[in-house]
């Protein structure tokens, strides 16, 4: 970017120029270096940071009947907590919360104990397959999301075949009082788990295959004759090298899984809203901006905490050791 | 030292394919208790597929295992009372130095108390107590390796099989470990397979070895009958240095066989092998030290006069290479045993010399 000459000695009389130099000389210097390093600082800090930051900004505003409606001052302190207080109080938000909480631990453990043995399957097979199967895995993305929940939909409808060979098979096995005319599955947190696992699943399986794939197989001969048996060098040896994975898929899924919008609204159960319909509720049907930024800043606070502890342990992990004194 | 009087480890008739590549071809063996036995062969020879089978991650194709006097067939490697040492040490780096010693323990039925004791009997015995809370990624690689010799070692197995123990370890180190591994294996008793593809690791560690090509067992015998006694070409160029010339028997007397030397013009006396005849097509082996080199003709049976092409002088001794009368290169070590600027050498560039050599030296190959 800047060619070597740029170095030379500035021309008199020209400040422009002097400092053009003075810039060139600087970024020749250690440019490149801090330009790649600053980069995603600086994505962060305007993609991510500086929205917070006017969020939480608009959390602590007031409603007001005005466009945008929202406002600080007039006969409310300049600084409203009321949202804050609000989430504390009102059973809405707590149960919304409690919900999304629930449901997305829950489909996080699905895709764990599905994506699990798919992770490791995947590093057990040849090459050419193994390229084949991960296709596979990320092959639903190719199709709307949209469509696959419609798909979805479709499927557990009450007049689907899907759900009459269920109600069939459930009649035909116990007895005809239990008999029922369908599967309540649509509009239920059965429906929100089932739909969240088949979407997230490839987020599961990905960052669980990357930590499996790196580990030696020889440690598994070597716990083996040592005399474990291919249950407990799965527990002593693989399960605990593959943590880094299975939090990094855990969190992939739970995050996102927590604040979802599209699958419980169009799968969910409305009695018990999760936090992302919260959200868009208060923005778009109540207006109420200050209340839906209050509960996205807690979501977000709510989702962080894990992620922070998860950072500290594991830099308590990597410096236990390292502190101590090298032969 | 052989094993014939009561054999601990009997291989019998063992052949292993993988698909159609034959890696194991009908190998018999037997292996003492107590001895330290090497597999020695190139990489491919089937030296690293044996022994995983005799640690039963492979099962045989046909032939049995029986060590002990057991049966191994079917046995899996967790039931066996084998433990390997793994070239890549297979540490465990989830576990603390102590922990990865302690790991096979754990499936010994003894108190709390007897097994940390074992662990710091085996930490004292390759020197690590130190070191037993570090984890792995915080030791070199040689600590790395005794921690996977105690670890294999901790459970007291039978048998011990080493898959190229020293070959990730720096040259200075290996001249160490070797003899620390030597006086282990001694105070423990425990007897010892080693895989190496290192023919010195091989002579300097063993009671005895195999040498191993492409599935087969070539020869098995002590050190010094696999150096100075190789039944084979091929033995005989896979250790240590040798120079090889096509030959044929002209008589038989006594113990001794009269053999023409095409490449070194003439006919010349050496040991003879059980079984020649005469007439018979042979192979003449000279070790490069059993051959003396002079620049006066010496007083001896077999005497030939050749050219110094090359040389390379290594200090305490040099090496030559020697053109003779048919064009052929015979090598030749000399111990550079006087000092001074003129006699530092016996030869020099291009000298012309005579070459010597006793007929018991002189090895007759027929296969």
């Amino acid at each position: 970017m800047a060619p070597r000459g740029a170095d030379g000695p500035p021309l008199p009389g020209q400040p422009a120029g002097r400092a053009m130099s003075t810039l060139a000389r600087w970024f020749h210097r250690r440019g490149w270096r801090d330009l790649i390093i600053a980069t995603p600082y600086a994505w962060l800090i305007l993609l991510f940071l500086i929205p917070f930051l006017i969020v939480v900004a608009m959390s602590l505003a007031t409603r007001t009947p005005t466009a945008p409606p929202f406002g600080y001052g007039g006969e409310n302190p300049v600084l409203n907590f009321r949202g804050y207080a609000r989430l504390f109080t009102d059973t809405l938000y707590i149960r919304a919360f409690v919900t999304s909480l629930m449901n997305a631990s829950i489909a996080t453990i699905f895709c764990l104990l599905l994506g699990y043995p798919m992770a490791l399957g995947l590093t057990r097979v040849s090459k050419s397959w193994r390229n084949i199967l991960l296709m596979l895995v990320i092959l639903p993305f190719w199709t709307s999301f949209l469509l696959r929940v419609y798909a979805w939909m479709g499927l557990m409808g009450r007049n689907s075949w899907f759900n009459r060979m269920l109600t069939d098979s459930w009649n035909w096995l116990v007895p005809s009082d239990w008999a029922i005319t369908s599967v309540p599955m649509m509009n239920s947190n059965f429906a929100v788990i089932l739909v969240t696992v088949y979407t997230y699943l490839p987020f599961m399986i990905l960052p669980l295959y990357a930590s499996l794939e790196r580990l030696d197989p020889q440690l598994d001969e070597a716990a083996m004759d040592l005399g474990s048996r291919p249950w407990r060098v799965f527990l002593d040896v693989t399960l605990p090298q593959s943590l880094p994975g299975i939090i990094a898929g855990g969190m992939l899924v739970f995050i996102p899984a927590a604040g979802e919008l599209v699958i419980p609204v169009l799968v969910g159960n409305p009695s018990s809203p999760m936090i992302g319909r919260i959200i868009s509720d208060e923005f778009a049907q109540a207006r109420d901006w200050p209340m839906a930024s209050t509960v996205a800043v807690a979501l977000l606070v709510l989702m962080v905490g894990p992620t922070m502890i998860y950072s500290r342990y594991q830099q308590k992990a990597e410096g236990a050791g390292s502190g101590e004194e090298k032969p | 030292m052989s094993g014939e009087a009561e054999p601990f480890i009997r291989i019998e008739n063992v052949a292993k394919s993988f698909g159609s590549f034959q890696a194991v071809k009908d190998v018999n063996l037997t292996v003492a208790r107590g001895e330290i036995f090497s597999l020695l062969g190139g990489s491919g020879c089937g030296k690293t597929t044996l022994l995983r089978m005799l640690a039963g991650f492979e099962d045989p194709t046909a032939g049995r295992i029986f060590i002990d006097g057991q049966d191994m067939s079917g046995i899996p490697p967790w039931e066996r009372p084998v433990h390997m040492m793994f070239q890549s040490y297979a540490i465990f780096p989830h576990m603390s130095v102590e922990k990865n010693i302690a790991y096979g323990l754990k499936h010994e039925r003894i108190s709390a108390a007897d097994r940390a004791a074992r662990v710091a009997e085996m930490l004292d015995l390759v020197q690590l107590t130190p070191f037993a809370k570090r984890k792995p990624h915080q030791i070199s690689g040689g600590q790395r390796q005794r921690v996977a010799l105690a670890r294999a070692l901790a459970r007291q197995p039978k048998l011990l099989l080493l898959d190229e123990p020293l070959a990730a370890l720096d040259k200075k180190l290996r001249e160490h470990t070797q003899f620390e591994l030597m006086s282990i294996q001694a105070r423990t008793g425990v007897t010892f397979i080693v895989v190496t593809h290192d023919q010195e690791e091989a002579m300097t560690l063993s009671d005895r070895i195999a040498v191993m090509d492409r599935g087969e067992v070539r020869q098995v015998g002590t050190p010094t009958e696999i150096y100075e006694y190789p039944a084979s070409r091929f033995v005989a160029g896979f250790i240590g240095a040798i120079s090889t010339f096509p030959a044929r028997v002209i008589r038989l007397t006594g113990d001794l066989a009269e053999v023409d030397i095409p490449a070194m013009d003439g006919t010349f006396a050496a040991r003879a092998t059980p079984g020649l005849t005469e007439g018979q097509e042979i192979t003449v082996a000279l070790r490069p030290e059993k051959v003396a080199i002079a620049k006066t003709c010496p007083d001896a049976v077999n005497v030939v006069e050749g050219q110094v092409k090359d040389l390379a002088y290594f200090g305490k001794d040099s090496l030559y290479r020697v053109t003779l009368p048919g064009g052929d290169l015979i090598a030749v070590h000399a111990v550079n045993a006087r000092r001074g600027p003129d006699t530092a050498r016996p030869a020099d560039w291009d000298d012309k010399v005579w070459l010597s050599f006793e007929p018991a030296s002189a090895i007759i190959l027929t296969d």
